[in-house]
């Protein structure tokens, strides 16, 4: 029973986690496409520990989620050094729609 | 046991769920990061805590190990995500994102 509620749980995080890649992808600014990697790799952290335990793996899948939160936060701190770094970020791509705010 | 476990979860992905529509609904870039920021800390903080209370039910040095490292996730990701939005923030206010004001609005 147990099992597949697990298996439930991490099938509406996948469906979540392609409505938060629509952001990724399609984020007006660059900072945008940063915060959706950043809430993709809070869940895929979270579905890592459920692959874990419907496989029954959980001392091998653990630290695979350790590392992943890790490398996500420190990708996250290091994009927003590198944007910091740069005066002029490039932040949205039609320079046209620049000044057009979503209502 | 397994009633908690899954109450917990079901606030979790609850919480994912907010996050997610937030990130998408939300009118410009500092209330997106206002929902992504704190939805998203509470709902992996309650599933992470959910699988460590699960991974319990049979007490045994190895699985109350396996229960330590994952409260130590718990841990890092409500350390970590708070960090990584301010950092976001800041580097949004230093390039010059513009905040979202209503018509005649003054900062």
């Amino acid at each position: 029973m147990m099992s597949q509620v697990f298996l439930s749980v991490a099938l509406a995080l996948v469906m979540l986690i392609f409505f938060t890649l629509i952001r990724a992808l399609g984020g007006p600014t660059v900072l945008d496409r940063i915060v959706g990697v950043n809430m993709i790799g809070t869940k895929t952290t979270v579905l890592l520990l459920l692959i874990g335990l419907v496989y029954e793996a959980m001392p091998m899948f653990i630290d695979i989620a350790l590392a992943y939160a890790f490398l996500n936060f420190i990708a996250t701190l290091g994009a927003c050094k590198y944007f910091r770094r740069s005066k002029r970020a490039h932040l949205v791509d039609d320079p046209a729609t620049e000044k057009e705010l979503p209502a | 046991m397994n009633w908690i476990v899954i109450i917990l979860l079901a606030l979790g992905v609850f919480f994912f769920a907010i996050s997610t529509i937030g990130i998408l609904r939300l009118p410009d870039f500092y209330s997106r990061l206002h929902a992504a920021g704190k939805c998203d800390t509470l709902a992996a903080t309650l599933t992470v805590s959910a699988i460590a209370l699960y991974n319990l039910h049979d007490l045994s040095f190895g699985s109350v190990l396996v229960s330590w490292k994952v409260f130590f996730i718990v841990f890092f990701i409500f350390m970590a995500s708070p960090t990584a939005t301010h950092a976001i923030t800041k580097a949004a206010l230093i390039v010059g994102v513009e905040p979202w004001l209503k018509k005649g609005g003054r900062e």
